[in-house]
């Protein structure tokens, strides 16, 4: 295979069908995400209704400091993500490996970061039905929310997990010369992904972080 | 150009014999063939749960299994039933075989994550499957918290971790369908030109994709729950049971369109084709088949009449609940007013098809009487619901798989089934099916509540008349097994276009070759442009 070129997959009749399949795919997979999500944020928003101090309180007890911090690291991911799709389009193989490197390796710090953030609630005695001590009426319903805390942050560390992985494939194939300016598809389609992960966390973060802080 | 020479040479069938070919295939024909085997082994499964439950059910007390085997014997029945045949019976099989061949394609836009939406779908059952051999399920099909997070001991985990994976492979599924069809159609084949199977697979993945995270993420929660003994459905924290229900159904009620609106793809292809007609109303199908997919997501609270939601809910539930019926009458009249006037032939599938028609406009209308708000709180969760769902589910979408097996077979497989006993067995599912469940709208209606081993005894002259009908049923569909089966060694060749009937994929030979076509075909005309002839005017 030639370096740089969309090798045409049977199935297609040119690189241009070929790079439009893909990118309604990735749409398409986006629209599942944001409906995976919506279950969470619908069992949340139902919930707070029904207990808003408990919320509020819960809320409270959460480390906004590491997560105002992991909110900037996580947007700045996106520029650099942003900033790679665009090298790819000039075709400019370094720069590209260079911002998805950096990618990477802001994501990993938003993991680190998180996995800091966890220690802190585990040592508050935080985590729900592993060890949760809340002294305060409403305990149940406070420990409902760190419940919610902990799977919507989980779920998404997970997706940040493995769009960690995709973007760290795609820069060893990067590297390797496998996009060019005619063909970088792959790169685009996981910028996309990234961007949808980067933007569930900007709905997760006050939600989360900020009911009784505003 | 003879086609049946071209059949014997090089096909889709006869190139690759290994297993690992079939294993690794990224064909689309192939994926439908292995998913028709899966599915085919998992109705088996399915459908023994049924057996054991009308045999059991022959008696007013339960004389053949505990109490606690019947509740795991309908759990299976419903997961298999529902989640590893009905959702992909038509999609998976003819929906992948055909849906590149009627576009004039050369396969799926992804073929590899095709051939991993069977994976996942064999890792799934053989999961579910795991947590039956390990002792059952008994929450039900529809895992009810708190009952499936807080009290059921049986193997809610691993039957829920399986319909969870087999999630997956749908959305893929229906994913890999809407590009398919947005972006590989054949030069000249514009969107209304598209036959109405193809419209019935694009609604079908829309909710596909749409509404299968829903349910992978109830389920996953409710796991959650189970395991770790806290989340949002146990009202011991202030949690809410209903809001599984709620989620659940989100899902559950457009899964009943993701069963029936492919099967009436299927019906609208064979009506036309035996009775020479095009499809009335054409355009106005496909907006119905799209409407049908579109309310279909905002009725589910009709499932819940009962469950405590406001009354305001279950009003505005009640009323969107009977707007499904307008597209749905939309189809059934324009399949009616497609005969009217056509040269009408009775081949097997068209048996299937008008067995379809009849069947699926009965359990569309006593779905009226479910959704109305005061009727259901009588008939709620009794046998009239059942027969309902199983008119829509077997009578509708069994009817139609079956119809479409029968008319693409010769494509599919290059050989003719015997038409006879075909046609036998057409009409023995028929009688089978009705017998089975009419009596059980009117035992239903008489009070008999579902899921119950034990009834009163005044009400056995119906359940005996149901296990009967139960019994021919299963004859009816043993047979086609067969005799399909025996067709593939000893059947005739198929010709190209043995009904002589529209449509891309009868353009080509029978099997296919493993590209589809031999050059790319180029559309001139509309669907079902069958030739008007003098008949019409008699």
């Amino acid at each position: 295979m030639a370096s740089g070129v969309a090798a045409i997959a049977p199935q297609f009749d040119d690189a241009e069908q070929q790079r439009s399949a893909s990118n309604l795919g990735i749409w398409i997979f986006l629209a599942t995400e944001v409906l995976f999500f919506g279950v969470l944020f619908a069992a949340y928003a139902i919930t707070r209704v029904r207990y808003p101090e408990a919320f509020a309180a819960g809320s409270r007890l959460t480390n906004i400091t590491l997560a105002g911090i992991n909110t900037a690291v996580l947007l700045t991911s996106s520029l650099t993500m942003a900033l790679g799709v665009h090298a790819a389009k000039e075709g400019a193989r370094r720069a590209l490996v260079a911002w998805l490197c950096l990618t990477v390796a802001l994501g990993v710090g938003f993991l680190a970061i998180k996995a800091v953030e966890y220690r802190f609630d585990y040592l508050e005695h935080l985590v729900p039905s592993v060890d949760f001590v809340y002294p305060a009426p409403q305990a149940d319903q406070v420990e409902l929310f760190f419940y919610l805390y902990f799977l919507i942050t989980g779920v998404h560390a997970l997706h940040v997990l493995i769009g960690i992985g995709c973007i760290a494939v795609i820069a060893v194939m990067a590297s390797r010369g496998a996009f060019s300016a005619s063909y970088f598809t792959p790169v685009d389609v996981t910028g996309l992904y990234w961007h949808l992960v980067d933007i569930i966390w900007l709905f997760v973060f006050p939600i989360l972080y900020l009911v009784s802080r505003s | 150009m003879s086609s049946i020479a071209v059949a014997q040479h090089e096909n889709y069938l006869n190139t690759g014999l290994s297993w690992w070919a079939w294993l690794t295939t990224l064909d689309h024909k192939r994926i439908g063939i292995l998913y028709t085997i899966s599915i085919t082994l998992l109705f088996c499964i399915g459908g023994t749960a049924a057996a054991l439950i009308r045999l059991d059910l022959l008696t007013p007390h339960s004389e053949l299994v505990s109490l606690e085997t019947y509740n795991k014997l309908f759990t299976t029945h419903g997961v298999i039933m529902v989640w590893f045949f009905l959702i992909p019976s038509i999609p998976a099989t003819l929906g992948n075989f055909l849906v590149p061949m009627m576009i004039g394609a050369r396969d799926l836009a992804f073929p590899r994550l095709n051939l991993a939406s069977w994976y996942l779908f064999v890792a799934g059952a053989l999961c579910t499957i795991y947590a039956l051999l390990a002792g059952g399920v008994d929450t039900g099909w529809t895992f009810y918290a708190p009952y499936s997070t807080i009290f059921s001991n049986s193997h809610v985990f691993a039957a829920a971790a399986g319909v969870f994976i087999a999630g997956f492979s749908s959305i893929l599924t229906g994913l890999n369908f809407i590009v398919t069809i947005h972006e590989m159609r054949a030069p000249g084949m514009t969107w209304f030109r598209l036959p109405l199977f193809i419209w019935s697979m694009y609604a079908t993945s829309l909710i596909l994709v749409l509404a299968t995270p829903v349910l992978a993420m109830t389920l996953f929660l409710m796991v959650i729950e189970r395991s770790f003994a806290i989340g949002v459905f146990d009202p011991a924290l202030g949690g809410d049971p209903l809001l599984f229900q709620h989620l659940f159904w989100f899902y559950s009620h457009p899964a009943v369109y993701i069963m029936v609106v492919p099967a009436m793809g299927v019906a609208s292809e064979i009506i036309s084709c035996f009775c020479r007609n095009q499809v009335f109303g054409y355009r106005f199908m496909a907006y119905a088949i799209l409407a049908i997919a579109a309310f279909g997501f905002l009725v589910w609270g009709h499932h819940m009449f009962v469950s405590g939601q406001s009354a305001y809910a279950g009003t505005v539930f009640s009323l969107l609940s009977f707007l499904v019926a307008v597209p749905s009458a939309v189809k059934v009249f324009n399949w009616t007013a497609t005969l009217y006037r056509g040269r009408i032939s009775f081949e097997a599938p068209m048996l299937y098809a008008l067995g379809f028609l009849g069947l699926f406009t009965i359990g569309g209308l006593t779905g009226l009487f479910l959704a109305s708000l005061g009727l259901d709180v009588q008939m709620h969760d009794t046998y009239f619901v059942v027969a309902h769902f199983h008119y829509i589910m077997v009578g509708g979408s069994v009817m139609a798989f079956f119809g479409g097996m029968h008319f693409w077979w010769p494509k599919i497989t290059g050989r003719m089934y015997p038409e006879g006993l075909a046609r036998f067995s057409a009409v023995l599912t028929f009688v089978g099916f009705n017998l089975t469940f009419f009596p059980q709208f009117i035992v239903g209606y008489l009070g008999m509540p579902r899921r119950y081993p034990e009834y009163p005894p005044e009400f056995q002259v119906w359940n005996v008349l149901s296990s009967a009908g139960a019994s021919i049923l299963v004859f009816g569909y043993v047979l086609p097994l067969v005799y399909l089966l025996w067709s593939l060694r000893y059947g005739a060749r198929a010709p190209a276009n043995p009904w002589q009937a529209k449509g891309l994929e009868w353009e080509t030979s029978s099997p296919p070759p493993a590209e589809n076509f031999h050059s790319t075909p180029i559309v001139t005309e509309d669907a079902y442009a069958y030739p008007a002839t003098e008949s019409t005017h008699g």
